[in-house]
């Protein structure tokens, strides 16, 4: 399926320079937003006079004040602190377990776009099997049996994306697997790897480069989510998808301690998002056609 | 066309080997000792023993693996550890709960998605289409917990219209039942309306461009019957692969949902399994979630068959490839 920029739709001239422009500042806002966010999370500690975790039962469900500009959660906590510092967990194990999964996603993508034939078809069918369990459910059975730790965490979450990763990868590396310069360099009596590496992944950089942001916004839900329902960050951690569990029953006292990691979270995630937009619109791959990776 | 069709049906039945393989060997065949994991540390060893028989891990793992195909061919699930009650009927008693908020939210998520989709390419670049744009970003942007959380400060507290909760636990009936699925099949289709959206517009954008589709606006048939009669139905074809794999991601979707709302579906029995240790249940509930998913691939591969006759002479080859580049 191509890309929906028809040059028929304008005159030929705004096409040429003004999409570009415009799409610039698409990743550039999301990318703004995914910035700000990150170097939030690691300035944190010194960003507000008090602790996330430090509890004061003679201040709980404090609506806004000079002291805490968003009030205080059950526990008499910061809320605002707690929100600065809400990123951090969602952040290092996303961007760990996206790192993993999109590397070993794309070399399995590429290994079976080259191999072809049996290997090829084992490939796809365990890479399906996998799929086969939605993320959060799979999650839940990885954790239930290996605890929570952050690794398990981490190497599960990844474990999770790869085939979706490798789907991707695989359907991109097909052509440039059958084109001339591959068949070129088997001629000269090349090996395997070493034309993976040096032709197939070259050829296919723009493809995980939309990739890693994308999953990387799928992993952002999916860890929020298992913190959410219990499973992710240990209480008393400071982060959005627990704090969200944690002050959704004071929902109608403090709605500030549930809304601002709803809203923090919402900013990091849709920054992803453009980025991802704009990046797969700039190197010209169809994103809403792959949603079905 | 029938020789496709089989094909396509073994390979469903190898997915699904494979996946109660990875299920199995995931659970019941770690590093350590999962009965002693599943009792804590100061199980007594008879204890352990005890329940290392009931798992079948007695045997060796892959006599363990097999007897427990065996049984879940024969639709024996095994035997809960928290209730001692046969794991079908727990499991099947709370998957038809599921799909009484599932089948709803999919039936209009897919119809409203594809709408949605359809106006966005109509109305390219104008407000409509800006407005969606923006829309299924943000949709695409906030988990399901996110969506649920809002939609009972709106629907519940703010203007109490629906309940927020299901009070009777699993022993509802159906009629306590009813009032209490309207906001978890809201939240179920805003989640999984996004990417179905997205998808039908852009593959619209492209057949509205296409050949045929100019044809028909040069043989002077008017705008809605091009759209209807020759864009839409072949913009579907890419489209399916989406909603197919959108309809198994549901039932993840389904494990937030049915916790937020406190709903007896399958997947607050997950959520609460896994805090029992209940493995026999966990397994089973995988394995459905994985026939879902095949189920839901199948059925998109055969639409598109009906779709498009061209896929029906060349046994597979044509579907295979529109379904492997849209995913």
């Amino acid at each position: 399926m191509s890309t929906e920029a028809t040059p028929q739709q304008d005159p030929q001239s705004t096409v040429a320079k003004k999409p570009r422009r415009r799409l610039l500042t698409t990743t550039g806002v999301g990318l703004v937003m995914v910035g700000l966010t990150v170097l939030i999370a690691v300035l944190s500690p010194w960003l507000t006079p008090y602790s996330a975790t430090a509890t004061n039962a003679h201040i709980a469900l404090m609506g806004p004040s000079a002291e805490h500009w968003l009030g205080t959660d059950q526990y008499g906590r910061d809320v605002l602190t707690r929100t600065l510092e809400g990123g951090r967990y969602a952040l290092l194990v996303a961007f760990l377990s996206t790192t993993i999964a999109v590397v070993i996603g794309t070399l399995i993508g590429a290994v079976a776009a080259y191999a072809e034939g049996w290997l090829d078809e084992i490939i796809s069918r365990v890479m399906d099997a996998v799929l086969s369990v939605p993320a959060v459910l799979a999650m839940l059975l990885i954790v239930t049996v290996f605890g929570q730790g952050l690794w398990v965490i981490v190497l599960a979450v990844a474990v999770v994306y790869v085939p979706a990763v490798a789907r991707v990868v695989r359907g991109a590396a097909r052509p440039v697997a059958n084109s001339g310069y591959v068949t070129a360099a088997r001629a000269r009596g090349e090996r395997g790897l070493p034309i993976i590496i040096r032709e197939i992944l070259p050829n296919v950089r723009d493809t995980v480069m939309v990739e890693f942001a994308m999953r990387a916004s799928w992993v952002i839900l999916l860890v929020s989510t298992l913190s959410f329902l219990g499973f992710g960050a240990n209480p008393p951690t400071p982060d959005w998808g627990l704090m969200v569990e944690e002050n959704r029953t004071a929902l109608t006292v403090a709605p500030l301690g549930t809304v601002a990691p709803i809203v923090s979270l919402a900013i990091l995630v849709v920054g992803v998002n453009l980025a991802a937009d704009g990046l797969a619109k700039r190197m010209g791959v169809d994103r809403a056609a792959r949603a079905a990776g | 066309m029938a020789t496709f069709i089989l094909r396509r049906l073994l390979t469903g039945l190898v997915t699904l080997l494979i996946a109660s393989f990875l299920v199995y060997f995931a659970t019941a065949a770690l590093p350590g000792d999962v009965a002693q994991q599943l009792l804590g540390q100061d199980a007594t060893e008879e204890a352990v023993a005890a329940m290392r028989e009931e798992l079948g891990i007695e045997q060796s793992v892959w006599l363990g693996y097999l007897s427990w195909l065996g049984g879940i061919i024969t639709g024996d699930f095994g035997t809960s550890l928290v209730s001692q009650e046969p794991v079908s009927e727990i499991v099947f008693g709370a998957f038809g709960n599921t799909l009484l908020i599932a089948v709803p939210a999919i039936l209009i998520g897919v119809v409203l998605s594809v709408l949605l989709g359809v106006i966005a390419a109509v109305r390219r670049g104008r407000a409509a289409d800006s407005g969606i744009s923006v829309g299924t970003l943000v949709a695409m942007s906030i988990p399901e917990f996110v969506i649920a959380t809002l939609l009972v400060l709106i629907f519940a507290i703010a203007l109490p219209v629906f309940p927020a909760v299901v009070l009777s636990g699993s022993e509802a009936t159906l009629g306590e039942l009813l009032p209490a699925i309207w906001l978890p099949i809201i939240t179920l289709v805003l989640a999984m309306a996004a990417y179905i959206v997205r998808a039908t517009r852009s593959s619209t954008i492209d057949m509205m461009a296409g050949e045929f589709a100019r044809t028909a606006e040069l043989k002077g048939l008017r705008r809605r019957q091009v759209l209807t009669r020759h864009v839409v139905p072949n913009a579907l074809l890419p489209v399916l692969p989406v909603i197919a794999i959108n309809i198994a991601w549901l039932m993840g979707g389904v494990v937030v949902v049915e916790s937020i709302f406190n709903y007896p579906g399958m997947g607050a029995l997950m959520i609460e399994s896994v805090s029992t240790r209940d493995l026999p249940v966990l397994q089973a509930i995988a394995i459905i979630t994985a026939v879902v998913y095949v189920l839901a691939n199948l059925a998109a591969d055969l639409l598109s068959m009906i779709i498009d006759p061209r896929q029906r002479r060349t046994s597979g080859t044509v579907s295979a490839k529109t379904t492997e580049e849209a995913a």
